[in-house]
C-alpha cells in the first residue's frame, strides 16, 4: 500500500514534485499554502478596495467636488463593494478555514485537495478577470448589487457588465467547491474521538458557512447566468419591454445576499470563540448553545432576505413577515455577545492585540446589531434604506465585525502560519488607529445617512447639513490608513524578523497549536487523538477540565500503520481554471473560436484531472522533539 | 486605566449630545418631520434608541467590569476555573433579547399597516402620478389634468396618494421630512402616501442608484395653503406660453427657444393638444417662473444659474442628457443662453408675488 | 477514473473495527482516517446534489415568476405536445431503472451485464436528449426562440440546463464503459458508479419536477 507512490502515469505532464520555488505553489494541493496564497490574495484585494474607498472619501470630503467624475465613482463604489464582499472578506474566512480546519480536527489535508486549488484558482483569477476591466474600457458601474435594468445592454452598454457577471460567477464556482469540500472535511476526516460536539467553535462554524454557501451560490450563480445571457445571447430575463420584472433579480441575489452576511460574519464569530477563550484561559462559555444559535442564525438566514427590498412596494404583510424574522434573528446574535462576554468572566485575561481585536469586534458588532433591530424595522427603514445610515449599518457588521476579527485572527496565528511573532507593541498601536480611525469613519456616517445623504452619490449640495458629517468620515479615512500601513508594517517585519514563536506560544487549546510552527507538510507525525473539547488543552492541564491525559500528538500511532498518504501535486487545477478564464474573455469579447476552444480545453483538463488519479506517496515520519 | 469605559461612553455621548445640540434638523433631515408619516417613522427610531440605551450600557458595563476585575496581574499565571457554562444564566441572557425583540416588533407592525396598507385616492385627498426618468421626475395630477417636473405642488394638510412608476431604471423617491421611500420600478405599480402639516418648500432625491447623474436627481415638494394650491393648479390648466413682454431679452428668448430646438423636446403649456411641440418624454417646463430650481433642484433657479445651465449643462450637471447647444468660444453663446433664461422665468410670473410669499416661507 | 490504488483508498476502507481505540465508528484507509464510513467522493456528491437544488430550484422559480408574463404568442398551451414528452419522460425514468442494474452487476462483478446496462443507460439517455432537441427544433420552427418572449427564454434556459446535466451524465457513463475496456474493472470501482448513480437518478427526478410543473399544469 505504501508502494501507491505513482510511477509516473501515462499522463501528459510529469506529475509536479517541485517542494520550493514558483512551480511549487502554482502546482500545490497542500491546504495550507492554498490557504496562506488565499489570505495573501485577500489581503491584496482588500488594499485594491482600501484605495477606491479612499479616492471616493476623498471626494465626498467637501460638497459639491468634482475630483473623479459620476462614471468614476460609479466604478468605484462598485469595485470596492464587490471586491470587500467577494474577493477579500469572503475568502480571508475561507483562506484560514483552509489553514485551520484540517489542522483543528487533526487531519492531513482537505479531502480534496486537487479541487481546493481549483476553488483557489478560480477565486484568484477570477478577481483578477474583474479588475482588468478597469484597462479594458471601464469598470462595472451599477453597484456590486448590479440591479436590474442597470446590467441590461441597453442601459448600460459598456463591458464592464459583463466582467462583473463573469467574474463573480467564475469566482462564485471556486467558492462552491471550497465550501463542499470543506463539509466533506469536517465530515469525515475528524481525528479518533472528535465527536461534532468536541469539535472546535471555528470549525462549527465553517461547516455551518459551508453548508450556507452551497445553498446561497446557486441562486445567485443563476442570475450570473441570466445576465450573461441576456447580454450575450439576447435573452430576456430583465429586459422591462418584453414585460421582465426588475424585481426577481433582487429576489435572487438577496436569497443569496443576506445568507452571505452570515457567511461573511460566522466564521468571524469562530474566531473570537477561538480567540476570546485561549487569551482568558477559560472554556468558551455555552459552547452547546453557541452552535445551537449559528445553526439557527443560518437556517434563519435564509428567511430574512426581502429585508433588503422593504422600499419595493411588496406590502405590508411581506414587509411584516420578513421584519419578524429579522428581528428573531436577532436574538440568538445577542445571545453569542453574552456568551462571549460570560467566557471573559472569572478569566486570567492576558491583553494581546488578538484580544484587543476582539473587544473591539464586540463593541463594535453590537452597535452593528442594534442599528440592524433598527433596519429591521419596514417603516423606519423606509427612511434609512439607501442612505449612509444603512452604509453605516453593515460596514459596522461587516467591517467592524468580520475585518476587525481578521486582523486579530492574524496575531493570533501568526506564530503558527511562520513560527514566528508579530511585534505586540506595534500591533496594540495600530490596532488603536485602526479602531479609532474605523468608528470616525463610520460613525458619521449614520447621521449623514438621517440627515438625508442616499448611498451611491458622487457629490452632495452644501447647505443641507452634510458637511460636518463627511469631513469627519474622511478624515477618519487617514487615521484608519495609517493603522492599516502600521499594520502591514508589522506583518512584513515579523517575516522577516520576529522573535521565534515556538509551538504554542498563547497556552491555546485547540489541536493546531500541538505541532510545529510552521507545521510540517504533513500536519501531525501521528494521527492525533482526541478525549474531549479543547484537546490540547486537555492534554497539557488534564486536571483542570477533569479528563484522562492524552497526548492527542502520539496516542493514535496504530491509525498511520501504513504511513501518511501525501496527495500529489497537479497542474490540471491552474490549467482548468485558466481556461474557464480564457473562454470567458472570449465570450465577453464575442469571440466564438477562442469561447469553443478553451471550452475543449478545459474539457480535457477535467478529464487529464480525473485520470491523473490522486497519486502522492506515504511518508513516515518520526515524530520530533518533546512537548511543548 | 479604564479605557473600555470611554469606548462605550463616548458614542453614547456623542450621539446624545448631538442629537440634543447639534442642528440635526436640516433641509432633508429625518429629524425635521412635517407630517404624520415621517413623525410616526422618526418616533420608531427614537423607540429603539431610548430601548438600545440600556442595552449597550449592560454590554458596555459588563465588558469594563471583565476588564478591570478579571485581568491578568503581573506574574498571576494561574489557570481560572474551567466553567463551561451556567443554564440559569443562558436562559436569562436568551430572554433579553426576546423581550427587546417584542418591544420593537409591536410598535413595528402596528406602524406597517398604518403606513403601507394599499390605499386609493379618496375625497380631499391628491393623487399624483410619479414617473422617474433618468434623471428628473415627472408629476401628473390626474384629478387635475396637468403635469409638471421635478417641483411637486401640495396643499397643506392633505393626504397626497403617489403612484410611483419608472420610465428606464429603478429610483426611489425620498422626501424625508414628509416620509420614507418607495422604489420607482418598470412594470410594477408602487404607491407611497405622504402628507404634510406645515407650508414650505422640502427638499427630495432619488435614493435608488440609476446611474450617470443620479446624484443630482433631486426635486421639491412645494406645500401650499389650499387656496394658492388652487391658484397653481388653475395657472397650469390654462398657462400663458406667448408672454407680452416690452422686455426685448424676453422677446429674444422667445425665439431662441424655438430656434435653438429646445421646443423639440420641452413644452411650455402643459402638453396641451393641439400645440406641436414638447414631448412627454421630456421635463415640462409651463410657468417655469414659479420653479424654485432648475436642473431637478440642482441650482436655485435665479436668471444667472438658469443661464449657466442652459449654455452648460455638462458642467453643472454630469451626466444628463441635455444637449450642450453653443460652441465654447461661441461669442453669443452667454447672452442667447441668458435670454432664453430671462424668457423661461418670466413664465407664470404673474404669480412671482406668490412664489415669494413661499420661498419666504419655506425658507428655512 | 484513477488508479485501482486510489480506487481502494476511497471505497474499501481496511474496515477495522477498534474496539480499544475511541472513535471506532470510523475506518482506517490508504488516506487515513475517516470518521465515518462513507467514502469521501459520495459525500461530496451528495453535497453537490443538494446544491444543484438550489440551482434549479431558483430557474424553475424564474419560469414561474415570468408564466403568463409573455407579451407575445406561442404560449406554452401553443407548444407543448403532452404525449410526446410524457414518452421522453418514460425513457428518462426507464434509464434510471437501467442505472440501478448496472451498479448491482458491477457490485457482484458482472462486467458483461454491467457494460450492457450502462450503454443501456446512455443511450435511453440519449434519446431523451434526442427528444429534446427535436423539441427544441419544433419549438423554434413555432416561433418560439431565447430572443422572443419570457416564456422561450425562461423554457429554453431551464430545459436546456436540465439538458446539459443529462449531456454530463452521458458522457460519464461512457467514461465507464471505455474504462472498463481500457483498465481492469471491479466491483472495487462501484462506488464511482453508485456516485453517477445518484447524479443520474437526481437529474431523472429534476425532471420528473419539470415535466410536472412546466409541461402538465399548463393543462389542468
Amino acid at each position: 500500500m505504501a508502494s501507491s507512490t505513482t510511477a509516473p502515469q501515462a499522463t501528459l505532464f510529469m506529475r509536479p514534485t517541485q517542494r520550493t520555488g514558483l512551480a511549487s505553489w502554482l502546482t500545490t494541493v497542500d491546504h495550507k499554502k492554498l490557504g496562506i496564497l488565499y489570505i495573501l490574495s485577500s489581503f491584496v484585494f482588500l488594499g485594491m478596495a482600501s484605495v477606491e474607498a479612499f479616492i471616493m472619501r476623498l471626494q465626498l470630503m467637501r460638497p459639491d467636488q468634482q475630483l473623479v467624475s459620476p462614471d468614476t465613482f460609479n466604478q468605484l463604489f462598485t469595485m470596492h463593494g464587490l471586491t470587500m464582499v467577494f474577493l477579500a472578506i469572503m475568502p480571508m474566512g475561507i483562506g484560514f478555514a483552509n489553514y485551520f480546519v484540517p489542522l483543528m480536527i487533526g487531519a492531513r489535508d482537505l479531502a480534496f485537495p486537487r479541487l481546493n486549488a481549483f476553488g483557489y484558482w478560480v477565486y484568484s483569477l477570477g478577481g483578477l478577470m474583474i479588475y482588468s476591466s478597469f484597462f479594458l474600457g471601464g469598470a462595472p458601474d451599477m453597484g456590486w448589487t448590479g440591479y436590474a435594468p442597470l446590467t441590461s445592454l441597453s442601459a448600460n452598454p459598456g463591458m464592464g457588465v459583463d466582467f462583473y457577471a463573469f467574474g463573480l460567477f467564475i469566482s462564485g464556482i471556486g467558492t462552491t467547491v471550497t465550501a463542499m469540500n470543506l463539509i466533506v472535511t469536517i465530515v469525515n476526516m475528524r481525528a479518533p474521538g472528535m465527536t461534532f460536539m468536541r469539535m472546535p467553535v471555528f470549525v462549527w462554524m465553517m461547516i455551518i458557512t459551508s453548508f450556507m454557501i452551497i445553498f446561497a451560490f446557486p441562486p445567485l450563480t443563476i442570475a450570473f447566468v441570466q445576465i450573461i445571457t441576456d447580454r450575450t445571447f439576447g435573452t430576456l430575463f430583465y429586459v422591462p419591454a418584453a414585460g421582465a420584472l426588475p424585481i426577481l433579480w433582487q429576489h435572487l441575489f438577496w436569497i443569496f445576499g443576506h445568507p452571505e452576511v452570515y457567511i461573511i460574519i460566522l466564521p468571524a464569530f469562530g474566531m473570537i470563540s477561538e480567540m476570546v477563550p485561549t487569551f482568558s484561559r477559560k472554556p468558551l462559555f455555552g459552547y452547546p448553545v453557541m452552535v445551537l444559535a449559528s445553526i439557527l442564525i443560518a437556517f434563519m438566514g435564509f428567511a430574512v432576505w426581502t429585508h433588503h427590498m422593504f422600499t419595493t412596494g411588496l406590502g405590508p404583510v411581506v414587509n411584516t413577515a420578513f421584519s419578524l424574522t429579522s428581528f428573531i434573528i436577532g436574538i440568538p446574535t445577542g445571545v453569542k455577545i453574552f456568551n462571549w462576554l460570560g467566557t471573559l468572566w472569572g478569566g486570567n485575561i492576558r491583553f494581546t492585540t488578538s484580544l484587543l481585536y476582539a473587544i473591539a469586534f464586540i463593541i463594535t458588532f453590537t452597535l452593528g446589531g442594534i442599528t440592524g433591530i433598527m433596519v429591521a424595522m419596514p417603516t423606519f427603514d423606509a427612511q434609512v434604506h439607501d442612505t449612509y445610515f444603512v452604509v453605516a449599518h453593515f460596514h459596522y457588521v461587516m467591517g467592524g465585525g468580520a475585518l476587525l476579527t481578521f486582523l486579530g485572527a492574524v496575531y493570533y496565528w501568526f506564530p503558527k502560519f511562520t513560527g514566528k511573532m508579530l511585534d505586540e507593541r506595534l500591533g496594540k498601536v495600530g490596532w488603536a488607529f485602526i479602531v479609532l480611525g474605523f468608528h470616525t469613519i463610520f460613525f458619521p456616517q449614520h447621521l449623514a445617512g438621517l440627515m438625508g445623504m442616499p448611498r451611491r452619490i458622487q457629490t452632495y449640495p452644501a447647505g443641507i447639513g452634510l458637511e460636518l458629517w463627511n469631513f469627519m468620515s474622511t478624515f477618519g479615512t487617514f487615521i484608519m490608513g495609517i493603522g492599516l500601513i502600521i499594520f502591514l508594517i508589522n506583518v512584513i517585519q515579523g517575516f522577516r524578523s520576529g522573535k521565534p514563536a515556538g509551538n504554542d506560544p498563547w497556552d491555546a487549546r485547540t489541536l493546531e497549536w500541538a505541532t510545529s510552527s510552521p507545521p510540517p507538510y504533513y500536519n501531525f507525525a501521528t494521527q492525533p487523538v482526541v478525549n474531549s473539547l479543547d484537546a490540547f488543552w486537555a492534554y497539557k492541564h488534564p486536571e483542570t477540565l477533569n479528563v484522562e491525559p492524552i497526548d492527542p500528538r502520539t496516542a493514535g500511532r496504530e491509525y498511520d500503520a501504513g504511513g501518511i498518504h501525501i496527495p500529489g501535486q497537479s497542474w490540471w487545477p491552474l490549467l482548468a481554471s485558466v481556461m474557464i478564464i480564457v473562454g470567458s474573455y472570449g465570450l465577453i469579447y464575442d469571440n466564438w473560436i477562442l469561447a469553443i476552444i478553451s471550452g475543449f480545453a478545459f474539457i480535457f483538463t477535467i478529464f487529464a484531472w480525473a485520470f491523473e488519479g490522486v497519486g502522492g506517496h506515504h511518508v513516515h515520519p518520526e515524530l520530533q522533539g518533546g512537548a511543548a | 486605566m479604564p479605557i473600555g469605559w470611554l469606548w462605550r461612553a463616548l458614542p453614547v455621548a456623542l450621539l446624545t449630545f448631538l442629537l440634543a445640540g447639534c442642528n440635526l434638523a436640516d433641509e432633508q433631515s429625518v429629524f425635521a418631520p412635517v407630517g404624520p408619516v415621517a413623525q410616526e417613522q422618526l418616533g420608531l427610531f427614537m423607540w429603539t434608541w431610548y430601548l438600545s440605551i440600556p442595552v449597550m450600557l449592560l454590554v458596555g458595563g459588563v465588558l469594563v467590569y471583565v476588564i478591570v476585575r478579571y485581568r491578568r496581574r503581573r506574574g498571576d499565571d494561574s489557570i481560572p476555573g474551567q466553567t463551561h457554562g451556567n443554564v440559569l444564566l443562558e436562559v436569562v441572557w436568551t430572554t433579553i433579547p426576546v423581550i427587546i425583540v417584542i418591544l420593537v416588533a409591536v410598535p413595528t407592525v402596528r406602524s406597517i399597516f398604518q403606513l403601507q396598507t394599499f390605499t386609493e385616492a379618496g375625497e380631499g385627498d391628491v393623487a399624483v402620478t410619479v414617473t422617474g426618468y433618468q434623471w428628473w421626475w415627472k408629476f401628473e395630477y390626474p384629478q387635475y389634468g396637468i403635469t409638471t417636473a421635478n417641483e411637486l405642488h401640495v396643499p397643506v394638510g392633505a393626504r397626497i396618494v403617489l403612484d410611483l412608476q419608472s420610465a428606464d431604471v429603478l429610483h426611489a423617491f425620498w422626501a424625508p421630512r414628509l416620509g420614507g421611500k418607495v422604489d420607482l420600478i418598470p412594470h410594477q405599480d408602487n404607491q407611497l402616501w405622504l402628507q404634510a402639516d406645515e407650508p414650505g418648500v422640502y427638499h427630495g432625491q432619488c435614493a435608488e442608484l440609476c446611474l450617470g447623474a443620479h446624484a443630482y436627481m433631486r426635486f421639491r415638494i412645494v406645500v401650499e395653503e389650499q387656496d394658492e394650491f388652487e391658484q397653481w393648479v388653475q395657472s397650469f390648466q390654462e398657462p400663458v406660453v406667448q408672454t407680452v413682454s416690452s422686455d426685448q431679452r424676453v422677446s429674444q428668448g422667445r425665439t431662441l427657444f424655438a430656434q435653438k430646438g429646445c421646443i423639440g423636446c420641452h413644452s411650455l403649456d402643459n402638453y396641451a393638444e393641439g400645440v406641436s411641440y414638447g414631448q412627454p418624454g421630456f421635463p415640462e417646463l409651463t410657468n417655469f417662473g414659479l420653479r424654485h430650481t432648475v436642473g431637478a433642484g440642482v441650482l436655485d433657479a435665479t436668471l444667472e444659474n438658469v443661464a449657466q445651465w442652459i449654455m452648460d449643462p455638462q458642467t453643472v450637471k454630469p451626466g444628463n442628457y441635455m444637449p450642450t447647444l453653443w460652441a465654447e468660444d461661441d461669442p453669443n453663446r452667454e447672452e442667447e443662453a441668458t435670454a432664453i433664461a430671462a424668457y423661461l422665468l418670466s413664465l407664470g410670473a404673474d404669480q412671482a408675488s406668490d412664489r415669494a410669499q413661499t420661498v419666504a416661507m419655506g425658507g428655512n | 477514473m484513477s488508479s485501482a490504488a486510489d480506487v481502494a483508498a476511497h471505497t474499501h476502507p481496511l474496515t477495522q473495527d477498534q474496539p480499544g481505540l475511541p472513535g471506532s465508528r470510523g475506518a482506517i484507509t490508504a488516506h487515513g482516517w475517516r470518521s465515518t464510513r462513507l467514502p469521501d467522493v459520495k459525500l461530496l456528491m451528495w453535497v453537490f446534489l443538494a446544491s444543484d437544488c438550489m440551482m434549479f430550484g431558483a430557474l424553475i422559480g424564474t419560469y414561474l415568476a415570468y408564466h403568463n408574463r409573455s407579451l407575445v404568442p406561442p404560449y406554452p398551451i401553443d407548444v407543448f405536445d403532452i404525449p410526446l414528452t410524457t414518452v421522453s419522460s418514460f425513457v428518462l425514468l426507464v434509464s434510471s431503472f437501467l442505472m440501478v442494474l448496472a451498479l448491482h452487476s458491477l457490485r457482484i462483478d458482472d462486467i458483461p451485464r454491467f457494460r450492457l446496462w450502462t450503454f443501456g443507460v446512455a443511450l435511453f439517455g440519449s434519446i431523451f436528449l434526442g427528444f429534446q432537441v427535436y423539441e427544441f427544433v419544433h419549438f423554434v420552427n413555432a416561433g418560439l426562440s431565447i430572443h422572443h418572449s419570457l416564456f422561450g427564454t425562461t423554457f429554453f434556459i431551464l430545459t436546456g440546463t436540465h439538458g446539459i446535466h443529462v449531456a454530463v451524465g452521458v458522457l460519464w457513463l461512457l467514461g465507464f464503459l471505455v474504462q472498463s475496456y481500457v483498465r481492469p474493472t471491479s466491483s472495487k470501482d462501484a462506488v464511482y458508479l453508485e456516485i453517477a448513480g445518484l447524479y443520474w437518478h437526481f437529474v431523472d427526478i429534476v425532471w420528473i419536477v419539470i415535466f410536472t410543473v412546466v409541461y402538465l399544469v399548463e393543462f389542468v
